[in-house]
């Protein structure tokens, strides 16, 4: 599956391979890691919430708009749910492409418009308490900027 | 008109409720008509009140004040997404 939502963790050498298995087409695959930040903030535990079906759709609607601005042979996004720890992924993304400027850029387009439209909500569990993540401006700016970008195929 | 609803993190909290089926009147048939009428519930349903910030779906698509309500709608409303 090219998009996945999932309680539970996954192995990122397994996701990577994958993107090529079998085929000779490919030169390059970009991925980023997202981990749980907790410990400097003070957080012990992380809960993830989202919205069953829309939040799938909305992740494969942002692969779709990728595969429109590049050129792409494969594209892998897993974002995980429920209770998750400081330390722990939380997101995947593998892009790959025939050369390294479209898997770089597409996984960077994925990640920024992963944070400012597909419906994932954190809480976070501190000592003074539970609170939910506020959305963050600087996203919002990192994916608008994707407005200003010439389409590269 | 029947429609369920569905309400996301910190506004299902706030709400205590996650999902509710409504008969609405006929004078409600767009997303911004529906967030006055569900606004006028009381003081924790203000949020939905347009220009707070928070989010509105209509069957699993983003959907702006005008959008207009059918029968058997499933409508979502949630602040804004903090994933990644």
């Amino acid at each position: 599956m090219e998009v996945r939502v999932q309680e539970a963790d996954f192995d990122v050498g397994v996701e990577t391979r994958a993107l090529s298995s079998g085929r000779t087409d490919i030169g390059a695959i970009s991925t980023f890691l997202g981990l749980v930040r907790g410990a400097s903030d003070g957080v012990q535990c992380m809960t993830l919430e989202h919205y069953p079906g829309m939040t799938e759709q909305s992740l494969a609607e942002i692969v779709a708009e990728a595969k429109q601005r590049w050129s792409l042979l494969a594209v892998r996004v897993i974002h995980r749910v429920g209770p998750l720890q400081p330390g722990e992924q939380i997101v995947f993304v593998g892009v790959a492409g025939a050369h390294r400027g479209e898997a770089f850029a597409a996984c960077e387009f994925i990640m920024d418009f992963l944070k400012t439209r597909a419906p994932f909500w954190k809480k976070e569990q501190t000592p003074e308490g539970s609170r939910w993540v506020d959305a963050r401006d600087a996203d919002d700016a990192s994916a608008a900027r994707w407005l200003d970008v010439e389409s590269r195929r | 008109m029947n429609l369920t609803i569905l309400y996301f993190a910190s506004l299902r909290e706030s709400l205590g409720m996650a999902k509710e089926v409504v008969a609405l009147p006929g004078n409600v048939g767009s997303v911004g008509a529906l967030r006055q009428f569900l606004s006028a519930r009381g003081e924790a349903w203000q949020r939905l009140a347009p220009g707070h910030n928070v989010r509105a779906a209509v069957n699993q698509q983003m959907a702006a004040d005008e959008h207009v309500l059918a029968v058997g709608d499933e409508v979502a409303f949630f602040p804004p997404v903090t994933g990644g």
